[in-house]
């Protein structure tokens, strides 16, 4: 049965005009307009019926509106793929591709995917959410770019397994799909493994498995002038908590934190005597329980506040939960933290690990 | 997070028991410690010991703080 495709264009490419008709509101016509013919002549056991058009700036500042009309014209229609694009550099069009898949995904769970090039903040923005096929950077290669689709396209309408990122072109969402190789000594990890290690030591050119992201290092921070003078404020990923844990903090994949009293403590009480515990999930909470200073040492820092080491141990602990948390929320828990240090007046972070 | 509460200014030292992790995500101070359920008391010992062994690196911690560094540094810990 042929399959049914529907496409997504801006005003350009739909050719309803340039610059001038960008607030060109979302329409939908049966078959196809500007390179939705090219794609269908590509595609497969499979067709475009409807092409959807809307106009960039009409996108770009009343997305949901403009998101919830073109969801409307697709209710009830047959579809097995959205493609929109492709979108070349251009950043409007780039960032309305991503909007209307995400939201065409979302709503009626088929495939989705478009075709932008790398610098269009399109990528960075739905890369996670949508295939983004790798393209070029202007329309001269629209060629190029259909074809790269059209292959693409064929291959998810036909349920063909996918070899990956890198062997089908769109931009790596982040996912690893387990999949396992022939049972012979070739493929076996260790073999894998000294085959690279012996092109490394005879210089020759190698790909690694896992690509380690490249090092963004910050500027290091002034050192404390004076320790003794100094408010020390204690952060932690461990997961420890107030029992009732109050802020619902999860035990895994985090998105909240805490910030809790510990003014005129002496040491943190523990789980059994009502005071904080561990709620985080990646590690034997046992420890922690007992003795929630192992991880949030509050005994040793007042201890040297004491002392006069430092000045101020300050009245708020700060947790949340490391583990499976992304980097993108605990940066943002993180900065979310940081006002909170500028009023009371924290010098310095000790920051815990587990 | 060390490193967005870092780049509001802050002097900030990561303690944690993967250092090869924290230096390849780009932790500018770090201490070890000794475990990832126990950071900085093990269980088995008695409570006198946990808490020296605390005392110790939390103390290195402070230094750290108060420390100059040209690059990313590991603080050494005697206990």
């Amino acid at each position: 049965m042929t399959k049914k495709v529907i496409c997504y264009l801006n005003q350009f490419f739909g050719g309803i005009g340039g610059e001038d008709t960008a607030d060109y509101e979302p329409s939908i016509q049966e078959g196809v307009a500007g390179p939705a013919a090219a794609i269908n002549e590509g595609l497969v056991d499979a067709e475009v019926t409807h092409t959807i058009i809307c106009g960039d700036n009409f996108m770009g500042s009343n997305t949901e509106d403009a998101i919830a009309r073109i969801l409307e014209m697709l209710e009830g229609k047959e579809m097995d793929l959205f493609i929109a694009g492709p979108a070349f550099q251009a950043g409007r069009y780039g960032v309305a591709c991503g909007n209307i898949c995400k939201a065409v995904k979302e709503k009626f769970g088929v495939e989705v995917m478009s075709s932008m090039h790398c610098e269009n903040p399109g990528v960075e923005m739905f890369k996670k959410d949508v295939y983004i096929m790798d393209g070029a950077n202007a329309a001269a290669r629209m060629r190029k770019d259909v074809k790269n689709m059209v292959a693409f396209a064929n291959k998810l309408l036909s349920g063909e397994a996918l070899m990956g990122a890198a062997a089908e072109g769109y931009f790596p969402r982040g996912c690893r799909k387990e999949v396992f190789l022939e049972d012979k000594h070739e493929n076996t990890a260790a073999y894998r493994g000294v085959q690279m290690l012996i092109k490394r030591i005879k210089g020759e050119p190698f790909q690694t498995e896992l690509v380690i992201p490249e090092k963004d290092l910050v500027p290091i921070a002034e050192p404390v002038a004076d320790l003794s003078k100094a408010r020390i404020a204690i952060v932690t990923t461990g997961g420890i908590v107030p029992v009732d844990n109050p802020d619902r903090i999860q035990s895994a994949s985090a998105t909240r934190w805490g910030r809790y009293n510990i003014a005129g403590l002496d040491k943190l009480p523990n789980r059994w005597d009502g005071g904080h515990k561990v709620i985080h999930a990646g590690y034997d909470p046992a420890a922690g329980d007992n003795d929630p200073n192992i991880t949030v040492p509050v005994d040793a820092l007042r201890q040297y506040e004491k002392e006069g080491k430092i000045g101020k141990l300050d009245d708020y602990y700060y947790t949340t939960v490391g583990t499976g948390t992304t980097e993108s929320e605990a940066t943002r828990m993180a900065s979310e933290m940081i006002p909170h240090f500028i009023e009371d007046g924290v010098d310095a972070v000790i920051m815990t690990s587990t | 997070m060390v490193k967005t509460i870092e780049r509001a200014g802050f002097p900030i030292v990561h303690m944690c028991n993967l250092i090869p992790v924290a230096t390849t995500v780009g932790a500018n101070r770090m201490v070890p410690t000794i475990s990832i359920p126990y950071p900085l008391g093990n269980p088995e010992d008695a409570p006198e010991e946990q808490y020296k062994l605390r005392y110790h690196r939390v103390g290195v911690a402070l230094d750290a703080l108060a420390t100059e560094i040209e690059e990313q540094t590991v603080f050494p810990v005697k206990i």
